[in-house]
Formats: structure tokens, C-alpha cells, sequence
């Protein structure tokens, strides 16, 4: 029985946790790419760079805020720079969108082209971004490490095995609800949200209803680049921020949204999470999980190198639109 | 005897290169029903999208309520009172049917409950529906909604395009019964329609148009008692 629980707790500890963290960021990361598709109509290549900008606005004002001695006490001081990384963020997207796609829409340009448009995007951003903080690791996080500890659990319970659970693995999980809540009531409960989601259904009705495109379009824009920013905090926040690897996330949450059914936001968030479970649990070493259920392997017993990981994001992506090519949640087909 | 409440007058266009619609002219009074007939490919669709705002004109102008309205987008036109339901994709799919009462009340800054009853009155079934998605509905339902939607705006001018395209006989007599309801409060309703028949017989004004041209123009009575009219556009 032990033995049981010692599983289970060793599993929590090494796959279900982390994957739940990982998956809420992929979620946010690919919310801000599915609106931009269901809205403008094209892939938004330059959405991770986007998520390594708004992050390094967090950090540029966390790290003056910790200077002036602000902190949020046990909650690391990037939530408080939050706000301010989400308006450089939004002031970044609508720059690019009034100098960039606005030329494209009012050329009334073919979906590629944006696409396209969007990879020069995507690296005048990354550029940007190494010119201001640099190519190197920046750590930000502080405040109190742990909510719980693999020492302490072990402690308590007595079990060999211990969980761990940190700040920023739960602060990842009840942010990504909250403003999954948030984003839900808004689509489906203000005015504006109901525009987004009729020109995203329908451009000409919504157009003869009276909706104003340049308001449903400047709307978007807000939301994407705020849903970046938090998602590139809070990965920055529980793994480290790097500029490279958010050129790198775009992979993954590319597979996400498409995944789930690219243009619907509840197949944004579930992709998420079957892309993130997929690459922790191939990834995974269950040596240690299958001894304590009884089984002494000679291997790792895992089934890719975690150096394989994005391998499997695109793996997943091939068969999806190979077999489903509308996604999970019947999505559009790209 | 004055202009018709909404006229387009003398209108010849096209979508840049050759003219579609030459020196068309169709009108509409208020309370009444104008129906615009005639063979494939003669620009009925067009002649109404000219009026609507959506060709260019090249001459001719369009006027409601006496008032020049040529040079209007077809939104501002939606804001001066027309309401125009398309032919096709005229509804949002993946929106409830309320919802898309709502987005048709999009312009409106006041109170729209009284008129979203006013539509439950006119179509009951879509009280019954009013949260499912739209898409959902069969093609008649779909219709009403995409008329309800139409009429959120209060327009004092309802343009439809083909509304009983695609529908069994018995839905079609039923939308007629409904178009006939909505001229009854008032609204003036200008149509496009393959029944010509069926459409002329419920119509107070009827365009038989041939390659962009006005053939005859006459009250619905009067075109289906035409032996001409019948011979050549109603199949005898």
C-alpha cells in the first residue's frame, strides 16, 4: 500500500504538477495565437517573441521595483510588474499593427502574407529584446520558493517519497484560471466580446450590423499581447527567462491551439495541456515509479531524452492534421 | 406624386469594367412589399446590392425619404434605416440565436429588450431556440433569424435577398405569411426573388428586370395578369 501511494506521490512530484504548470503556460500562450487567428485570420508567428517582450518588461520593472525596496512579500515581485510589462506588451502589438497589418487589411492582403509579414515581426521582436536585456539567462523570481517541500512532505507523511510544490508552479496554475475565467465571461458576457466573436464568425454580417472592425481589431491585439505577457512571466517565473527559448515555445504552442482546433479558445486551453502531458510523460524516467509498483527495470525506462521533447510537440502536430486537421474542439482547418 | 419612400433611381453600374445595371430603376413605399424579378443573370441581386450601397454607380442616385443617400457606405446606411439580410451566410453560426438578435442591435445605444420580444412575437420559434447556436437551426429557422437580426435595428427599409432560397414550399409560404406581418407594422420591404410567382402574388409593386434593365414595372396583381409576363418570365 505504501508502495502505492509512494508512486502516486513520486508521479505528482515529477509529471503531474510540472505538466499542469507547463500546460497552463502553453494554454495562455496559445489562447493569444487562436484569438489572433479567429480575429485577424492568420498565424501569429510572432506571438512567443511577443510573450519574451512583455516578460522583459516585467522584469526591467521588477527589477526597479526591487531596487526601491517593493515587494509583494511571499508572492515573487513579478506579479506586481505585471500590469506594467502587459502595457509595453499591448503598446509593442498595436505599433506593429498600425506600421505592419494595417498596410496588409487595408490591401486586403492573402492570409500568407500576413503570415509572412509576422515572421519579419517575430524578429525585429526577438531582435528588440537582445538588444535591451541581452541573449543571456535573467532570474527574477523571489519571494518564498516553496508552498511545499519535498523534505517537509517527507516529514510529515513519512512516505520515502516527497512532493514539492512551488511558488510558482502554484502561482502558474491559479493565475492561468483566473484569467481563463476572466477571458471566458468576456467573450460571452460583454458587448465587445460578442463583436470579437461575431467578426470572427462572420466579417460581412458583422460589418452590416454596425460593428466597427478598427475596435473588434485594436480589442484583439490588447488581449493577445496581454495573454503573452502573463504566459511569458510565468514561464520565465518557474523556469528562467531566456529570449531564445520563447522562439522555441512557438512549436508547442503552435501544436496547442491547432491541436485543440485553432480559432477556439476552449481547444486553446485543453491542446495546452495534451501537448504538455504528452512531452512530460514520453519524457519521463519511470525506472523508480515501476519499482514501486513492483517491477525492477534495467533501463530508465523513458522513452524519449527530454532533448527530444519539441520533437514530440511536432510529432503530435503532423497526426493532427493528418487525421484531424480541425482539431479536438472542431476548430477551423488551416 | 412624389418619389417612392426609398427609390433607386435611374442606376447604371458595375464592378468596375462593363456595366451590369443599366438606367435600373426600383422603388419601394412604406408598409409595402416591392419584389424584383426576373431570369438568371438578369442583376436582381445586383440591382438591390446597388441600392444597398455595395456597387458602385456610375450614374442614377438613391434616395430615402427624399434624401440623397448615393454616396453612404452600406453600414451608415444600416444607421439611416435600411436593414438588408443576405442571401447566404446571413446569420452567425456559432452564436445563440439571441445573440445574434444582439449583434443586430449592435448600433443601438438604448434598450433593445422590447424589440428582441417583438422578434420572439413575429418568429415564436425563436423564442423557443433562443440559446442554441444558430448554425444549428434548420434552413427556415435560420432565416428568421437572420430576418430577426435584420430587424433589431428598427429599419424602416427591410431588403432581402432570396429569402426562401433553398427552402421546402411549405417553409416558403410560411416566411411569406411572416414578410407579409413585418410590412403590416410599416416597414418597407424590398426583395429578390427565384419564385416569382408565389412573390408577386403577396408583392404591392413588381420589377421585372432583363439584363440590368427595368422590363416591366407594375403593381404584383397586375404582372401576374400580364399574358406576357407569364409567358415569357412565369412559365405560362
Amino acid at each position: 500500500m505504501t508502495d502505492l501511494i509512494n508512486a502516486f506521490v513520486l508521479l505528482s512530484n515529477f509529471v503531474l504538477i510540472p505538466g499542469l504548470a507547463y500546460g497552463a503556460q502553453l494554454a495562455l500562450g496559445a489562447l493569444g495565437v487562436t484569438l489572433i487567428y479567429a480575429v485577424l485570420r492568420f498565424s501569429n508567428f510572432a506571438h512567443g517573441d511577443t510573450m519574451a517582450f512583455g516578460a522583459m518588461c516585467v522584469i526591467l520593472v521588477t527589477w526597479g521595483m526591487q531596487g526601491l525596496g517593493i515587494s509583494a512579500g511571499v508572492l515573487p515581485t513579478a506579479l506586481l510588474a505585471l500590469p506594467f510589462g502587459i502595457l509595453g506588451a499591448v503598446a509593442l502589438a498595436l505599433l506593429f499593427d498600425r506600421t505592419v497589418y494595417r498596410f496588409y487589411r487595408q490591401q486586403r492582403a492573402a492570409p500568407v502574407v500576413f503570415v509572412i509579414a509576422s515572421v519579419g515581426v517575430m524578429f525585429m521582436t526577438n531582435g528588440i529584446v537582445r538588444l535591451i536585456i541581452g541573449p543571456d539567462d535573467q532570474r527574477f523570481a523571489d519571494g518564498e520558493r516553496f508552498i511545499i517541500r519535498a523534505r517537509e512532505f517527507k516529514e510529515m507523511t513519512g512516505l520515502a517519497e516527497g512532493l514539492a510544490l512551488r511558488t510558482t508552479q502554484g502561482i502558474t496554475i491559479v493565475v492561468a484560471l483566473v484569467v481563463m475565467v476572466a477571458l471566458f465571461w468576456f467573450l460571452n458576457r460583454t458587448r465587445t466580446g460578442k463583436a470579437m466573436r461575431a467578426y470572427s464568425d462572420n466579417e460581412d454580417l458583422a460589418l452590416l450590423s454596425g460593428i466597427n472592425p478598427d475596435k473588434v481589431v485594436f480589442w484583439t491585439w490588447v488581449i493577445a499581447a496581454a495573454l503573452a505577457t502573463i504566459a511569458g512571466t510565468l514561464y520565465g517565473l518557474d523556469k528562467s527567462f531566456k529570449p531564445f527559448t520563447y522562439f522555441q515555445l512557438l512549436l508547442p504552442i503552435f501544436a496547442s491551439a491547432i491541436v485543440g482546433g485553432i480559432g477556439n479558445p476552449i481547444g486553446a486551453i485543453a491542446g495546452g495541456f495534451v501537448i504538455a502531458f504528452s512531452e512530460v510523460t514520453v519524457t519521463y524516467a519511470y525506472k523508480k515509479f515501476l519499482f514501486y509498483l513492483g517491477w525492477e527495470s534495467e533501463g530508465l525506462m523513458q522513452l524519449l531524452s527530454t532533448d527530444y521533447k519539441f520533437a514530440v510537440s511536432f510529432v503530435i502536430l503532423v497526426l493532427v492534421l493528418l487525421v484531424r486537421p480541425t482539431g479536438i474542439f472542431k476548430g477551423r482547418v488551416i | 406624386m412624389g418619389d417612392p419612400f426609398l427609390i433607386g433611381d435611374g442606376m447604371t453600374g458595375g464592378y468596375g469594367g462593363a456595366d451590369i445595371l443599366h438606367d435600373c430603376t426600383i422603388g419601394v413605399e412604406r408598409g409595402q412589399i416591392a419584389v424584383i424579378v426576373g431570369p438568371n443573370g438578369a442583376g436582381k441581386s445586383t440591382a438591390m446590392k446597388a441600392v444597398f450601397g455595395m456597387l458602385p454607380l456610375r450614374e442614377g442616385s438613391v434616395r430615402l425619404e427624399g434624401r440623397d443617400i448615393t454616396d453612404l457606405s452600406p453600414q451608415d446606411r444600416v444607421a439611416a434605416g435600411m436593414g438588408f439580410v443576405p442571401q447566404t451566410s446571413n446569420v452567425f453560426t456559432s452564436m445563440t440565436v439571441r445573440e445574434n438578435l444582439e449583434m443586430g442591435a449592435y448600433l443601438r445605444e438604448d434598450d433593445f429588450e422590447e424589440t428582441v420580444a417583438q422578434v420572439f412575437d413575429l418568429f415564436p420559434i425563436l423564442a423557443e431556440k433562443a440559446r442554441q447556436p444558430a448554425g444549428e437551426l434548420s434552413g427556415g429557422q435560420r432565416q428568421q433569424v437572420a430576418v430577426g437580426r435584420a430587424l433589431m435595428t428598427r429599419p424602416q427599409v427591410l431588403m432581402l435577398d432570396e429569402p426562401t432560397a433553398g427552402v421546402s414550399p411549405i417553409v416558403m409560404d410560411e416566411l411569406f405569411d411572416k414578410i407579409l406581418e413585418v410590412a403590416a407594422t410599416g416597414i418597407a420591404i424590398l426583395m429578390v426573388e427565384q419564385n416569382a410567382k408565389q412573390a408577386l402574388n403577396i408583392a404591392d409593386k413588381g420589377f421585372v428586370l432583363v439584363q440590368g434593365r427595368n422590363r416591366f414595372t407594375d403593381t404584383g396583381e397586375a404582372l401576374l395578369a400580364d399574358p406576357e409576363v407569364r409567358r415569357s418570365f412565369l412559365g405560362g
